[in-house]
């Protein structure tokens, strides 16, 4: 019973690291409809800016703060060059739009800072601790820390401040919006900029576990199922999609994947996913549309 | 029309707007005096609506120049039009669909939000007084339009005639100097009509709202109306009173008259 425990309080944090990246998704999609294909591109795109800049010497909070600025300005080109000129054009061109946009990122990045792997050290020690004779990862204790702050702040942000109201507004309709005097251009690059940060956090938690590498941009992959299940438009979705995947993937792995074979927590996510489309199509949390006929 | 310039909110001077080469809007001038309740009329496609979006920066006319509130400019961005006191409704409904109803009407005060982010993240300083009082007269507003039974509801639950009002509900929690209502009444049985006209007319003695609205039923018009401007195929035909408009031949002709008192006429 002990073993079953750790093995689902292990899966549980390891979704933690996929919710992560799924939030970035979220505040995009709710912000302006788009799935922002680009986003693995952005998480790789911070995290090798900033394992770079600590290579050259800068010291930690520095790197941070400069690749932060880096995050920002990438979100207002993003806004100027890409969402203005496409403005009331249908998602599906816009989700192209952001898959072109991932490629230019990783261009860019692999343009500024070289294509080889770099190792990143955020000096948490990544021995197991033992709590109540369960063995638990203090890095992905560390990262589920780091996810709860985020989302507390997030959900501050969105339910408490004129930006949350406006952002919500905008999401739900960009004409009425205008009327009252939301400035569409200033809220999208707001988003971009704070999904560019919440990509950053992803970026070094996610570096510094696999190495800072190209195929860091296919956590998004991960990311997807997670999405499915939580809802496109909910960050709370994104959290309990994460702890559903994670701990799912553990479980099979250990206690499916005998009887199956083993190797079973790569698709066991998406066989998750299906299963979701099918009976909840909008996920969890997601937003059903309200249809007047 | 001898409107005297210190009296006059809103001044139209020879706008013009053509879509690719289309032309919606020919040099139309006219004046909206403070405090009026001024209708545009005429038949669909005369180019109302698309004046209405001149006027509160949704496009940006090809010449001429409006002045409101005493300046003038070639061009208003929405967001000043809105911060300079113009709210506005739609012909077709543009709500919050998945918000509350207390939530719609709150979007339309968040200009008047001072307190910084992070004050009201963390519900420091200024934030929860100002929320207190936000919250204080959205609750006005919607009680002014009694709207209070569905505050809680989505409004994509609200039949069509409350939409209508929520809208209104929201244009006016900004407390307008200049009012745009686009087609208030559409899809209205008469007695929702009334309903709306008298909110309209409220609205306008209460807090002197200066309201620009499009109404097609010439009866509402002629009875809630300082003011009509006539429109059609995007050239002004028309101006004045209620009883100068209707006695105005061009205007018979084009609008108000039927084909078949056109011939009898003749």
């Amino acid at each position: 019973m002990e073993f079953f425990f750790e093995v689902l309080i292990g899966g549980l944090l390891a979704g933690v690291m996929y919710s992560l990246v799924a939030i970035g998704f979220v505040l995009i999609y709710k912000a302006s409809g788009v799935f922002n294909f680009a986003q693995g591109a952005m998480v790789l795109f911070a995290a090798l800016t900033f394992v770079s800049l600590l290579e050259r010497g800068f010291p930690f909070a520095w790197a941070f703060i400069a690749t932060l600025a880096s995050m920002v300005v990438l979100a207002l080109l993003v806004e100027k060059m890409v969402l203005r000129p496409l403005v009331n054009r249908p998602p599906i061109i816009l989700f192209m739009a952001t898959l072109g946009l991932s490629y230019m990122i990783e261009g860019l990045a692999q343009f500024l800072w070289g294509a080889q792997v770099h190792g990143l050290e955020l000096g948490i020690a990544d021995e197991p601790l033992e709590i109540r004779g369960m063995l638990l990862s203090q890095f992905d204790l560390f990262a589920a820390g780091t996810a709860a702050t985020l989302v507390i702040a997030l959900s501050l942000l969105f339910n408490k401040t004129r930006v949350g109201l406006s952002l919500r507004a905008v999401a739900d309709d960009p004409l009425a919006s205008l009327a009252v005097g939301i400035r569409l251009p200033r809220i999208w690059a707001l988003v971009w900029a704070v999904a560019g940060f919440v990509g950053l956090v992803a970026g070094l938690l996610w570096g510094a576990r696999l190495g800072v590498q190209f195929s860091l941009s296919l956590v998004v992959l991960k990311a997807l199922p997670v999405l499915i299940i939580g809802g496109f438009s909910s960050i709370g979705g994104a959290i309990v999609g994460g702890l559903i995947i994670g701990a799912a993937e553990k479980l099979a792995e250990i206690y499916l994947g005998p009887i199956i074979g083993s190797g079973i927590e790569n698709w066991v996510p998406y066989v998750l996913a299906l299963l979701f489309l099918l009976v909840r199509p909008a996920g969890l949390f997601g937003e059903r549309a309200i249809e007047r006929v | 029309m001898s409107a005297t310039t210190e009296s006059v909110l809103l001044r139209l001077d020879d706008i013009s707007l053509s879509f690719k080469g289309v032309k919606a809007i020919t040099s139309i001038s006219f004046a909206v005096k403070t405090g009026e309740i001024c209708a545009l009329i005429g038949p669909n496609g005369a180019g109302k609506s698309s004046l209405l979006n001149v006027i509160n920066g949704v496009y940006q006319a090809q010449s001429g120049s409006f002045s409101y509130a005493g300046q003038t400019r070639r061009r208003m961005r929405p967001h000043q039009a809105a911060e300079r006191g113009i709210a506005r409704t739609f012909q077709n409904i543009a709500l919050f669909k998945g918000m509350s109803v207390l939530d719609n009407v709150l979007t339309g005060r968040n200009l008047k939000r001072r307190s910084s982010w992070v004050e009201q993240m963390l519900r420091l300083g200024r934030a929860p007084r100002e929320d207190d009082e936000q919250r204080r007269h959205a609750e006005k507003v919607i009680e002014f339009l009694r709207i209070h039974p569905w505050r809680h509801v989505l409004v994509g639950k609200l039949p069509y005639g409350l939409q209508k009002r929520v809208e209104l509900a929201r244009a006016l929690a900004a407390e307008p100097k200049l009012l745009l209502l686009d087609e208030p009444m559409a899809g209205m049985n008469a007695e929702e009509k009334g309903e709306m006209s008298q909110f309209i007319r409220d609205i306008n003695r209460e807090f002197g709202t200066t309201v620009v609205l499009i109404e097609h039923d010439i009866g509402v018009v002629m009875g809630l109306c300082d003011h009509v401007v006539v429109l059609d195929y995007g050239r002004k035909i028309g101006d004045g009173t209620p009883e100068q408009v209707r006695a105005n031949p061009e205007v018979i002709a084009a609008y108000l008259g039927t084909r078949r008192t056109r011939t009898e006429r003749h």
